[in-house]
C-alpha cells in the first residue's frame, strides 16, 4: 500500500505563533510526545547500565570474598565514605555496608529508574498517541513535568552515593526499623527521590489513561485497540491507585527518619544494645503493608507493557492476527484489578493468621490464570503462522518461555506452606528475574529492535542484533539457573559474603548449611553476569551507530504492520498525522483471505484489491 | 493536528480532557490520604490502652476553620456559576473571598501548630500528685507550659535538658490528662473552669522524657501533624492554582472563554477535594 | 479547529434559570454544611458510653457532609458513567487496604488469643 508522503516538519496549526523552535525547547524542554519517549527511553537505558554495573560488582565480590574488585576497585576506594569519613571500599574490597548498598540502589534503579520509565514512559509515551491515531497526549506540558520530575528523582538516587555513609542500604523495600536506624543520610535520599519518582508516574498515569480515554481517532473503538494500548492502559491505572499509599508511607518514613517520629518504630525498639530515642506505639508492619500494596501492582506495571510489546511484534511477523483478542483485552483488566488485592503473598512469614493468609493464597493463586491466559493466546497465535524470525521477533519468542519459567516459579512462593522454605532465599531472585529480566528486559529489546526504524528511518544491523539476542539468552539462563537450585538449598537473600558464613568449610560440625557445590555456583553465575556484560556491548554501539549509519528504510512501513504508529511519516512530524485519521477495521487484519496485500492497515477502508 | 476536546466535551464520553485528568488524579488522592486514614485508625487500634492522644486540639478553632473551608468551597462554586452566566466581575469577587478563605486556614492552622510546640508532656521517674479537676491523682506523667528563666521555651525535649544544662524548671500542670476517659477528661476541665494552674518545680534529674507535642511525640501527633501538613500543602497548592487562574490567567476569558470556564471548573474541583478531605480531618483528629 | 463553539453536549447549565436553580442549591448546601457541622462538635458533648457509637456517629454526619460536597458542588450527581467507575473501582481499592491490613493485624496471634 503507498504509504503518506514525507510531509513537513510541521503538520497541523499552531494558533498564534509559526516559528521553528530552537534547540532548547525543541530537544531539552519539548513537549512533544515522542521526543519525551525519546528523552525517557535514553536516560532509561543509561540507568539500566548503571543498575547492571552494580549487580556486576556484587556478584564479582560474593564469587571473591575479600579480594579487591577489578578495575574499579580503587575508585571505589577513593569516592565512596562510610559516616566516619573512611573508605567503604578499603582497599578496593568492599564491605559489607557498601555490598548492601549496592543491593538496594541495584534493586531501586533497576524498578523504578530503568524498566518503569523504558517500559511505560518510554514506549508507551511514544506509541500510544501514534496507536490511537492521537496528534499527542492530552496534556503534553504535563507530559514533559513527568519526565523532569523522574530525571530530578534519578539525580537524587544517584548523588546518595557520595554522601557519607552512602546510599539507602536496607533494600529496595526499605524495611523499617533498619532503614531508619541505619547510619547514613542515604535512606532520606531515597525517600525524597521516591516522592519525585513517585510523582512522575502519577502524572504519566493520568495522561496516559485520559489520552486513551478521549483522543481515540474516529472509528478507534475500545475492541479495536491494539494490545498494546490495553497493557498501557492498564498500567496507568496500577500506577495511579497503588502508588499514592507508598508515597503516603515514604513521607511518614522520613517523618521518621528526620523528625523523630514513630510511625514504624516499635515500643522498645534497640538500636545497637541501646534503647532507642523515640517514642515508639508504631508498627514495622504498617510500612510492609503499604508498601506492597504498591509493590505487587508495581510488578504488573513491570510487565503488562512488555506482554503489549510483544503481542504487536509477534502479530506482525507471523502475519496473522493475534489469537484470542477478547481473552487478552478481558485476562489484562483481570489481572490489574486481581493485583491490588495479593499484596501480602510477599508478607507470609510476618506472623499473619492462617484466615488472611488463606485469603491472600487464593487470591494469587487465581491472579496467575489471566497471566497464563495471556501467555497460551500469544503461544497460540504463532501456530499456522508466517513467522519472519527477524532480532525483534527472536526477542518476542524468547520471551514467552522465560516468562513462563518466571511466572511458573512463582507458584510455589504463592503457596504459604512452600514459601516458609523459600522465602527470602536465592529462589526468589531467580523468580522475579526470570519475569523482569529474560521476561520484560527481552521485550523491551525486541521493541526497541522494532521501533527503531519509525524513530529515526533506518534500521538496526540484524546481524548485530542476533549476535545480541543469542549471547543475552544463553547468559541470562546462565545467571539465573543456578539460583533456583541455591535458593532451595538454603541460601539466603543479601548476604555480602556470599553465604560463606553458612558454609560447610566455616562450620564443617553444624548440620545443614550451604555445601562448598552451592558455593561455588557463584563462579558460575559471574562467568555468566561478565558474559551478558560482553553480550550488550553490540547492542549498545549498534544502537547509536544505526541512528545515523544504519540501512536506510524505503518506505515509511518497513515491517509491513497494520497498527496506526506504522502508517504515518518518519519519523511522525509534530502532530503525527496530516489529517485526522479514522480506524476502519481491527488491529490486525494480516493475510485477510482474498487481499493483494498480507496486511491491511488500521486506516484503510477496503483491503488492496488483485488486479 | 490541534489536541481535540480541550474544550467541548468528547461525545462518547460527554467530558472534555481536563475533567478526566482531575477525575483521575483526585483518586490517585483518594489513595493517598486513604492511605494516611488507614494508617491513623491501624496506629490507634494498635495503641496501648492510655497512650492515645485526644481532647488536646483546641475545639472552637478547629471547628471555624472548617466554616471558613466550607465558606471557601461554597464561593468557588458560586464563583464557578458566575462565569456561567457571563458574569466576570462577580467571579472575580468570589474567587477571590475563596483565596481569602485559604490564606485564612492556613494562618489559623499555623497558629495552632505553634501553640502545640510550647505545650509539654513529662514523664516522671517517680510519680507527683497533681489535681486533675478538683480530685487529687498520683501520677508519672503530666501535661502543661514549662517555665525556665522567665520565658516559655519551643521545642524542648529530654536531651534538651542536658544540652542546655538545666538543673529544674517550672511547669504549669495541665487539670487533666489524655489518659482520662472523654468524659473524665470534660469534666475535669469543666470543674477547673477559671482556676489558675498549679505550677510544680521538677528537677531534671526525675525526668524520664520529656515532650512538646510535636510530632515525635507520640503516634497520635506524628500522625496529625502529618495528615494536617499534607492537607494544608494542597490548601496551600489549590489557593494558587486559583489564584494564578484568577490573577495572570484571567487574559484566557478574553480568548477562550470555554476552556477558562473548565479551569475554573477543575481548579474547582480540586478545591472540593481538599475541603472533602477536611470534612473528615476535623472529626477524627479532633473530636474522636 | 476551533473549539469555541458551545458544545450542546456539554452538561453544565447555560440558561439563567438553571443557573439560578444551581446557585440555590449550592447555598443550602452550603447552609447544610454548616449546619452538620455544629451538629457533629454538638453531639461530641454528650459522650456516649459506646465507643462504636461515638465513632459511627461522627463518621456518619462527616459522610453525609461529604456526600453532599461531592454530589452538588462537584456535580457528581449529574455526572458521566465514566468518571462512577472510576471513582468505584478507587473506593473499592481503598476498602481493600482498610480492611485487608486490618484484619491481617487482628488475625495475629496474639490478638486472638490473649486480647
Amino acid at each position: 500500500m503507498q504509504s503518506t508522503t514525507h510531509a513537513a516538519p510541521h503538520v497541523g496549526h499552531h494558533d498564534a505563533h509559526h516559528h521553528e523552535p530552537g534547540f532548547l525547547q525543541k530537544y531539552i524542554f519539548s513537549t512533544d510526545h515522542k521526543v519525551i519517549g525519546i528523552q525517557y527511553g535514553l536516560t532509561a537505558l543509561a540507568f539500566l547500565l548503571f543498575g547492571f554495573f552494580l549487580m556486576l560488582c556484587m556478584r564479582w565480590q560474593i564469587a571473591h570474598p575479600g579480594k579487591a574488585v577489578p578495575l574499579v576497585g580503587p575508585l571505589f576506594e577513593t569516592l565512596l565514605k562510610t559516616t566516619s569519613g573512611n573508605s567503604a571500599a578499603p582497599g578496593g574490597v568492599m564491605n559489607g555496608e557498601l555490598y548492601n548498598v549496592f543491593g538496594a540502589m541495584h534493586g531501586t534503579i533497576m524498578v523504578f529508574l530503568a524498566i518503569v520509565p523504558l517500559a511505560f514512559g518510554a514506549f508507551g509515551n511514544y506509541v500510544v498517541p501514534l496507536m490511537i491515531g492521537a496528534p499527542d497526549m492530552a496534556f503534553p506540558r504535563v507530559n514533559m513535568a513527568s519526565y523532569q520530575f523522574y530525571v530530578l528523582g534519578g539525580v537524587i538516587m544517584f548523588a546518595s552515593f557520595f554522601i557519607p555513609g552512602g546510599a539507602a542500604q536496607s533494600g529496595w523495600t526499605s524495611y523499617s526499623p533498619l532503614a531508619t536506624t541505619v547510619d547514613t543520610h542515604g535512606q532520606a535520599f531515597w525517600l525524597v527521590g521516591m516522592v519525585f519518582l513517585i510523582t512522575s508516574s502519577l502524572l504519566g498515569a493520568v495522561n496516559f489513561i485520559a489520552t486513551i480515554i478521549q483522543l481515540r481517532a474516529p472509528g478507534m473503538t475500545w475492541m479495536r485497540l491494539p494490545f498494546f494500548v490495553w497493557a498501557q492502559f492498564v498500567t496507568g491505572f496500577l500506577l495511579l491507585l497503588a502508588f499514592p499509599p507508598l508515597e503516603a508511607a515514604g513521607v511518614m518514613q522520613l517523618m521518621d527518619n528526620v523528625f523523630g517520629t514513630s510511625f514504624f518504630l516499635p515500643t522498645g525498639l534497640a538500636v545497637g544494645g541501646r534503647v532507642a530515642d523515640a517514642s515508639g506505639g508504631g508498627s514495622p508492619l504498617l510500612w510492609q503493608h503499604l508498601f506492597w500494596f504498591l509493590g505487587h501492582p508495581e510488578v504488573y506495571v513491570l510487565i503488562l507493557p512488555a506482554m503489549g510489546v510483544v503481542a504487536e511484534i509477534i502479530a506482525c511477523n507471523t502475519r496473522k492476527k493475534l489469537w484470542g483478542y477478547k481473552s487478552l483485552v478481558y485476562s489484562v483488566l483481570g489481572i490489574g484489578f486481581l493485583s491490588f488485592i495479593v499484596w501480602a503473598h510477599h508478607m507470609y512469614l510476618t506472623g499473619m493468621g492462617t484466615k488472611i493468609s488463606a485469603f491472600f493464597q487464593t487470591t494469587t493463586m487465581i491472579i496467575s490464570i489471566p497471566s497464563v491466559i495471556i501467555l497460551t493466546c500469544l503461544f497460540i497465535s504463532l501456530w499456522g503462522g508466517s513467522i519472519r524470525f527477524n532480532t525483534p521477533m527472536l526477542f518476542a519468542l524468547a520471551f514467552l518461555p522465560m516468562f513462563g519459567i518466571g511466572g511458573l516459579t512463582g507458584l510455589p512462593l504463592g503457596f504459604a506452606a512452600a514459601d516458609l522454605h523459600l522465602h527470602d532465599t536465592y529462589y526468589v531472585i531467580a523468580h522475579f528475574h526470570y519475569v523482569v529480566a529474560p521476561g520484560t528486559i527481552f521485550a523491551l529489546f525486541a521493541g526497541i529492535y522494532f521501533w527503531f526504524p519509525k524513530m529515526t528511518g533506518r534500521m538496526m544491523s540484524e546481524f548485530w542484533g542476533k549476535v545480541h539476542f543469542v549471547g543475552s539468552f544463553i547468559f541470562m539462563n546462565v545467571v539465573f539457573q543456578p539460583m533456583f537450585i541455591q535458593g532451595m538449598a538454603g541460601m539466603i537473600r543479601r548476604m555480602a559474603d556470599g553465604g560463606a558464613g553458612y558454609s560447610h568449610a566455616a562450620n564443617p560440625t553444624a548440620t545443614g548449611g550451604l555445601s562448598h557445590s552451592m558455593i561455588s555456583l557463584h563462579s558460575v553465575i559471574l562467568v555468566g553476569a561478565v558474559g551478558l556484560a560482553i553480550s550488550q556491548i553490540p547492542f549498545i554501539i549498534n544502537l547509536f551507530y544505526s541512528i545515523k549509519n544504519g540501512r536506510k528504510i524505503e518506505n515509511d512501513n518497513p515491517w509491513q504492520a497494520t497498527t496506526l504508529d506504522w502508517q504515518t511519516p518518519t519519523p511522525p512530524p509534530h502532530g503525527n498525522f496530516a489529517h485526522e485519521p479514522h480506524a476502519h477495521r481491527d488491529p490486525y487484519d494480516y493475510s485477510l483471505p482474498g487481499a493483494a496485500t498480507d496486511f491491511t492497515p488500521q486506516n484503510q477502508a477496503d483491503p488492496a484489491t488483485k488486479h | 493536528m490541534d489536541i481535540p476536546y480541550t474544550s467541548t466535551a468528547r461525545p462518547d464520553t460527554g467530558i472534555y480532557n481536563a475533567k478526566v485528568g482531575i477525575w483521575l488524579f483526585l483518586a490517585s488522592e483518594v489513595m493517598l490520604f486513604g492511605a494516611l486514614f488507614s494508617s491513623y485508625i491501624l496506629l490507634r487500634v494498635g495503641a496501648l490502652p492510655g497512650d492515645w492522644v485526644h481532647g488536646l486540639l483546641n475545639i472552637p478553632i478547629g471547628t471555624f476553620n472548617t466554616a471558613v473551608l466550607i465558606t471557601s468551597s461554597v464561593t468557588v462554586v458560586l464563583g464557578w456559576a458566575a462565569l456561567q452566566a457571563g458574569n466576570f466581575g462577580r467571579y472575580k469577587v468570589y474567587q477571590a473571598v475563596t483565596i481569602l478563605c485559604a490564606l485564612g486556614f492556613l494562618g489559623i492552622k499555623s497558629f495552632e501548630y505553634r501553640e502545640k510546640f510550647s505545650h509539654y508532656e513529662v514523664w516522671l521517674k517517680n510519680p507527683v500528685t497533681v489535681k486533675h479537676g478538683h480530685k487529687e491523682v498520683k501520677t508519672d506523667r503530666v501535661l502543661g507550659h514549662i517555665e525556665y528563666q522567665g520565658h516559655h521555651p519551643y521545642f524542648w525535649r529530654t536531651k534538651t535538658l542536658a544540652d542546655k544544662k538545666v538543673e529544674s524548671f517550672k511547669i504549669e500542670v495541665d487539670p487533666y490528662h489524655y489518659s482520662l476517659s472523654p468524659k473524665e477528661l470534660a469534666h475535669a476541665r469543666a470543674e477547673s473552669k477559671g482556676h489558675k494552674h498549679e505550677v510544680l518545680e521538677i528537677k531534671s534529674s526525675d525526668v524520664k522524657r520529656l515532650s512538646a507535642f510535636t510530632p515525635s511525640h507520640g503516634p497520635y501527633f506524628a500522625i496529625y501533624f502529618t495528615l494536617t501538613a499534607l492537607h494544608a500543602l494542597h490548601v496551600l497548592g489549590g489557593a494558587l492554582v486559583i489564584f494564578y487562574i484568577w490573577g495572570p490567567g484571567a487574559k484566557m476569558w478574553q480568548t477562550d472563554p470555554q476552556r477558562y470556564m473548565n479551569r475554573v471548573e477543575v481548579s474547582g474541583l480540586f478545591w472540593h477535594f481538599v475541603d472533602l478531605v477536611w470534612i473528615f480531618l476535623f472529626p477524627v483528629l479532633y473530636l474522636l | 479547529m476551533s473549539d469555541k463553539s458551545h458544545s450542546a453536549h456539554d452538561s453544565h447549565a447555560h440558561s439563567p434559570e438553571e443557573i439560578s436553580r444551581h446557585v440555590r442549591i449550592y447555598i443550602i448546601v452550603f447552609l447544610a454544611l454548616l449546619v452538620g457541622t455544629v451538629v457533629t462538635v454538638g453531639l461530641n458533648y454528650l459522650h456516649f458510653d459506646s465507643k462504636a457509637v461515638t465513632i459511627g456517629i461522627a463518621l456518619l454526619v462527616a459522610v453525609i457532609k461529604a456526600t453532599l460536597v461531592a454530589c452538588y458542588f462537584m456535580h457528581l450527581i449529574s455526572e458521566k458513567r465514566m468518571i462512577y467507575v472510576i471513582l468505584g473501582f478507587t473506593v473499592f481499592f481503598f476498602a481493600a487496604l482498610l480492611v485487608l491490613t486490618l484484619s491481617s493485624y487482628g488475625d495475629l496471634p496474639e490478638m486472638t488469643t490473649t486480647r
